[in-house]
């Protein structure tokens, strides 16, 4: 192989190479046509801008695509991450309940009861998955269709909204003159890079979801490891329909989390982790995440319906699809070794 | 090779090469109408590659296949069958949730007024099965029936297609013994009927049974075809593992010493220890400072042995105590903590990680045994992985190197210095010198022998006999799911061995 | 060589779906007046005509071994097109209609393709689809299109008396012609019996010389259709079109098939075990309406729990030894590729 093809190879190795490729495209792209959207103004002592805009509204899916991209890693999937959001923030506001100014619990006790269901419903998903070895997709579908009726079940089939002033804080505060999801999100980003990258549970992970057989035979409880997998993903969840509830100021167990599953899915697969699992990149998810949310938040600045960015994410999905599937891969491959032997 | 008016198949200077590999060279083959041919060799010899290139999963890198003297140049399975050679594969390409009848019938169904004629095809299907003397109802689910009337169902299957050559791959392999005599009632009856058909096995008893000819392979190439009624099983199983009885030669002077079976140093201790389906119950012992061959054909228990030893399948009766020590939970993570490690038979599947590095590879089960939270830190990763890349010679340019894209033979030194990290007393090889070559092979046998030295203990699991004596202070030898004979240092020698694995100690060959 | 089993496995979880539409039926009856009133039956048929539908086309793709997520959204993009076509454009309903069952047609037949020729997961695939579709009914409009045209405002307001026991819907006649069609399809046709050879298993169905590329793409040009009329069906239902009609329909469609006692993983069930799935669906939801204070999102709960309980069904019904061969062919399948990859 010649340096040149090698060189080639290389790059599109280099797992963040597409993704910040194509961020930086979406980037260029609004610094030409979008007037003021680097513009970044300080109000109150807090810092507005598109980009701000970007990451503060795309926090609760970056939060997901962490999550998802462990379970992904495990050669699975979880589709029920929107229903958890949804269970999530049904829970916190009716445990705040919808009293002026004032709240049925205090926060520190809402926070962790409601994380706890989150956990409840990773162990759910985990147990179906890895006990019960029902195929991922189909037992993560179980709680994507009940998941919004227990939602609803909690919040009575009502809209909830709550008036905690300090209920809002997780969703709109701001911390030192940044947006406080930022600061979850980088919290929850820095636990999952420690929980994999400092502990053997990352390598376990790539092991299992590359060859569980292997995995098994060297000795690692491959059962657990899953089990975990789906655990801190509905844990992400959880915490991102806190999030939402709170930004919003009210629980709609119909429409927190609708069709981000997909997105969390898409963000992964975007940030170069493969679905048939193996190999991950949490930075890539993130990257993965902060492009649809760029697309989106560019879309919406030029007045086009929000819908239409569903068009712009079917389209991207196909291609980044495309581009990772087998027979292009191999034809790519060939025409780099046919330059390669040319040269 | 002779040819013959009754030859209706023949294979001439086939050779087939995969990435480096050469599964076959210069393979000749003859099938003759009327006949049952057994096709014979041990893993790897090219058995398997040969089936592939006659029905056209793999094209030969060189070769002529003639059927009916006529070139035939089959580009898929479908296109052989269409020529007339027919495969029933171990793994019974059925679809076990349609009807017998479908199973037999789909693609050229009868039918009537735009749509299928079910009752017609199921008449048709069951008038096909009769040939075979099966009756059961076609019209149940394949999947709902044991294997052997599945086999049946696909020979069915095989033959509707006007087929003048049959291959049955390894068919008898989860068949009971009525059931074999059945399935052999069924071969002679079509072999009268004038098809000629490949049988490959690795049952011997079942080749004196039933076979005209045979055929042995071995590492890709021919070592000859004799008529089976000439070909004494000993002379068989010579010519399969590569030993010619003329060149034996006395064995015993590689090993320096003797072990000593003093009761203290009982690493390994197994009573009564068996799995329904994988081994009957046996007792073993396993000594300190020992290399332990196991010798026996594909089959015979070899690799149902290690598994169920290292705790990946579970035992059914009996029990295991390891240095002293009860085994109560049978996984890989407790033998790993009781100081066993394995290298598993089959490399690709069960041993390499693709996607991951050497260096990950290597401290796989280090850190499976150190848990989640005591983590090898990087520093200390690259210091282990260097120490084994060095020690065992592994050629790659860096740690980093995902193992996927090293050779075999690398592979399975990383494999090994995956176990050998895990500082094992007892260490399991299973064919840990397959599709090597030379080199590396001795570097592997020398390892193994200085891990004894060492004072640890090696089960030397492989199909080369010369390599199991070479290595071997003793050897068992299994036949059919047991341990029928165990030799010591003084008895070992390839011909007491080979005539031992073809059970010609009471059973004369035909 | 004789040996009979009783009964054959594979009926079982069809029997236990329509013993439980009968169960719930007969306890709608003793339970609630009026119950008994066969409109009350009818009306089933009537309000999930649509359902049904598009479920049938699901039951084809999931006993080929596929999913298909883009059917609630293909069916609003549907019933967009025809009001715009209908109202915007003022074309005729002779034109509209097979102009909408054709872009259905297409439509699946694209999505088929790649994910045959690509060999990309179905479930990326028609995710793309999905986000495309609900994408293209904005774009086409944003706002509901109400639909005055006399052809379709005939069609839903037609009342076809059932021997003066009450009535029913031509859409509901829609559906029994459909019906019969894909029996016709799923049992009598070589198509129908390749679908679930497919399911079955993919490698024997090659293997047996039958068409599976064909085949495969087939099934999803089959299900685009079913889902473009019941996209048609629905127009005429509500008499508009809206993009964010039959939001999440796939999963009750998914559900129902399910239910129906479709295996997920292909080559198991009956298309008339579909539409007693989705008939299921809508009695719980009927009685539901006449406890009066029970919830409609215990629909969502329950529909969850059957889907699980049906999936348990199948894993128990199926004989050991059918498990046991899948799983050995599948490490045969993943072996084999590693094979080539050497080096």
């Amino acid at each position: 192989m010649t340096s040149l093809s090698r060189g080639w190879e290389r790059i599109r190795n280099a797992g963040l190479f597409w993704p910040l490729a194509a961020l930086a495209l979406v980037m260029l792209f609004n610094l030409i046509f979008t007037p003021n959207f680097f513009r970044l103004e300080i109000k109150n002592g807090h810092l507005f801008g598109s980009l701000i805009d970007i990451l503060n509204r795309g926090a609760p899916l970056m939060l997901m695509a962490i999550g998802m991209t462990l379970v992904i890693a495990t050669a699975g999937v979880d589709l029920s991450v929107g229903a958890v959001a949804a269970i999530c923030a049904a829970t916190a506001t009716v445990l705040v309940g919808n009293v002026t100014g004032a709240t049925n619990m205090p926060l520190w006790e809402v926070i962790p009861i409601t994380l706890g269901v989150a956990l409840l419903c990773g162990l759910w998903n985990g147990l179906l998955v890895s006990r019960a070895r029902i195929e991922p997709m189909v037992a993560t579908l179980v709680l994507m269709v009940a998941g919004r009726g227990i939602a609803q079940l909690i919040t009575g089939g009502q809209i909830i909204t709550v008036y905690y002033e300090r209920f809002f804080y997780f969703g709109a505060g701001y911390l030192l003159g940044l947006p406080f999801t930022l600061f979850i999100v980088a919290g929850v980003m820095l636990f999952a890079w420690l929980m994999t990258r400092r502990t053997a549970i990352g390598l376990f992970i790539e092991s299992v979801g590359t060859n569980a057989s292997a995995s098994f035979y060297s000795g690692i409880n491959e059962k657990n490891v899953k089990l975990l997998a789906y655990v801190f993903c509905a844990f992400c969840a959880g915490i991102a329909g806190i999030i939402i509830s709170s930004n919003v100021k009210s629980a709609d167990a119909n429409n927190v989390g609708l069709y981000m599953e997909l997105d969390a899915i898409l963000s992964v697969v975007i940030g170069g982790t493969l679905m048939s699992g193996g190999r991950f990149s949490l930075a890539g998810s993130v990257v993965g995440a902060l492009l649809i949310q760029s697309v989106t938040t560019t879309i919406y600045a030029f007045g086009v319906p929000p819908e239409v960015v569903l068009v712009v994410k079917a389209v991207v999905v196909l291609f980044v699809v495309l581009l990772y599937s087998q027979p292009v891969k191999v034809a790519l491959d060939k025409l780099s070794r046919r330059r390669g032997v040319r040269a | 090779m002779a040819q013959d008016s009754t030859t209706i198949l023949t294979m001439t200077g086939i050779s087939k090469a995969f990435p480096g590999v050469q599964a076959l060279s210069d393979v000749d083959f003859a099938l003759r109408q009327g006949e049952i041919h057994a096709l014979m060799g041990e893993n790897g010899a090219g058995k398997s590659t040969l089936i592939k290139v006659l029905t056209g999963v793999e094209r030969p890198d060189t070769g002529v296949i003639m059927l009916d003297g006529r070139e035939i140049q089959a580009k898929s399975p479908l296109q052989a069958q269409a020529q007339g050679i027919s495969t029933v594969y171990q793994e019974i390409n059925l679809c076990p949730n349609l009807s017998v009848a479908e199973n037999i019938l789909l693609g050229r169904e009868p039918r009537r007024l735009g749509g299928i004629d079910w009752h017609a095809l199921n008449k048709r299907a069951a008038e096909i099965l009769r040939r075979l003397e099966v009756e059961i109802d076609v019209s149940q689910s394949v999947g709902m029936y044991p294997v052997a009337i599945q086999q049946m169902v696909a020979i069915s299957r095989a033959l509707d297609v006007s087929a003048k050559a049959l291959i049955l791959d390894e068919p008898t392999s989860s068949l009971s013994a009525h059931e074999t005599d059945k399935l052999f009632a069924v071969m002679e009856k079509l072999k009268s009927e004038g098809l000629g058909i490949i049988f490959v096995t690795h049952f011997l008893d079942q080749v004196y049974r039933v076979t005209d000819r045979i055929t042995v392979l071995r590492n890709g190439k021919l070592v000859g075809t004799y008529p089976t009624a000439e070909l004494s099983r000993v002379e068989l199983v010579a010519h399969m593992i590569g030993r010619e009885l003329s060149d034996l030669e006395a064995v015993g002077r590689y090993k320096t010493r003797v072990v000593e079976h003093d009761h203290a140093a009982r690493v390994v201790e197994a009573r009564d220890f068996g799995r329904i389906g994988g081994m009957k119950p046996f007792d073993l012992d396993l000594y300190a400072g020992e290399v332990v061959g196991m010798a026996g054909l594909l089959g015979s228990g070899r690799t149902e042995t290690a598994n169920l030893l290292f705790g990946v399948d579970q035992p059914d009766s009996g029990n295991l105590t390891v240095e002293g020590k009860k085994v109560t939970h049978h996984a890989p993570l407790q033998s790993i903590h009781m100081g066993m490690g394995y290298c598993p038979e089959d490399r690709k599947a069960d041993g390499i990680v693709g996607d991951l590095t050497v260096r990950e590879n290597i401290i796989l089960a280090l850190q499976a045994s150190q848990g989640w939270f005591q983590y090898i830190n990087p520093a200390k990763q690259y210091a282990i992985a260097d120490k084994y890349i060095e020690l065992l010679d592994i050629s790659t340019p860096t740690a980093d190197q995902l193992i996927k894209n090293l050779s075999g033979g690398n592979q399975q030194k990383v494999i090994l210095a995956r176990w050998l990290a895990t500082e094992p007393e007892i260490l399991i090889l299973d064919e840990p010198t397959r599709g090597i070559d030379v080199g590396v092979k001795a570097e592997i046998q020398k390892l193994v022998l200085t891990l004894a030295q060492e004072g640890k203990t090696c089960v030397f699991i492989s199909s080369e006999l010369d390599e199991v004596l070479r290595t071997s202070h003793r050897v068992l030898v299994l036949r059919d799911q047991e341990i029928v004979a165990e030799l010591g240092m003084d008895d070992l020698n390839e011909q007491t061995i080979m005539q031992i694995i073809a059970g010609d100690t009471h059973d004369e060959p035909l | 060589m004789k040996r009979t089993p009783h009964i054959d496995r594979k009926y079982l979880p069809l029997m236990v779906t329509i013993a439980l539409f009968i169960g719930l039926y007969l306890y709608g009856m003793v339970q609630y007046r009026g119950f008994s009133s066969p409109q009350v039956f009818y009306n089933l048929l009537i309000d999930n005509a649509f359902l049904i539908i598009t479920s049938i086309g699901m039951t084809f793709v999931i006993l080929a071994g596929g999913i298909d997520l883009s059917v609630g959204a293909m069916i609003a993009f549907t019933t967009v097109l025809s009001a715009y076509m209908l109202e915007n454009l003022g074309l005729s309903p002779i034109l509209v209609i097979p102009g909408v069952l054709l872009f259905g047609v297409l439509f699946g037949a694209t999505m088929g393709a790649i994910i045959h020729f690509f060999k990309v997961q179905p479930f990326i695939v028609t995710l793309a689809g999905m986000f495309f579709a609900r994408g293209m009914c904005f774009v086409i409009s944003t706002d509901a299109i109400t639909i005055s045209d006399p052809f379709y405002r005939a069609v839903a307001l037609y009342r076809i008396p059932v021997f003066g026991t009450g009535f029913i819907s031509i859409n509901v006649v829609i559906v029994l012609i459909v019906l019969l069609a894909a029996l016709y399809l799923a049992h009598l046709t070589r198509f129908g019996r390749t679908v679930y050879a497919i399911g079955g298993n993919e490698q024997s169905a090659l293997l047996m010389g039958l068409p599976v590329a064909r085949t495969k793409i087939l099934v999803y040009m089959l299900n685009g259709f079913c889902s473009a009329l019941a996209g048609v069906v629905f127009s005429i239902y509500m008499l508009s079109g809206y993009g964010l009609y039959t939001n999440g329909l796939e999963l009750e469609a998914i559900a129902s098939v399910v239910i129906g006692g479709t295996m997920l993983t292909g080559g198991v069930g009956y298309v008339i075990g579909t539409v007693f799935g989705v008939l299921i669906q809508g009695l719980i939801q009927t009685i539901i309406m006449f406890q009066g204070t029970l919830n409609s999102w215990w629909t969502k709960i329950v529909v969850g729990l059957l889907t699980l309980v049906f999936i348990g069904l199948q894993s128990a019904f199926n004989s050991p030894r059918f498990i046991r061969r899948a799983e050995a062919r599948a490490i045969r399948a993943e072996a084999d590729p590693a094979l080539e990859a050497a080096k």
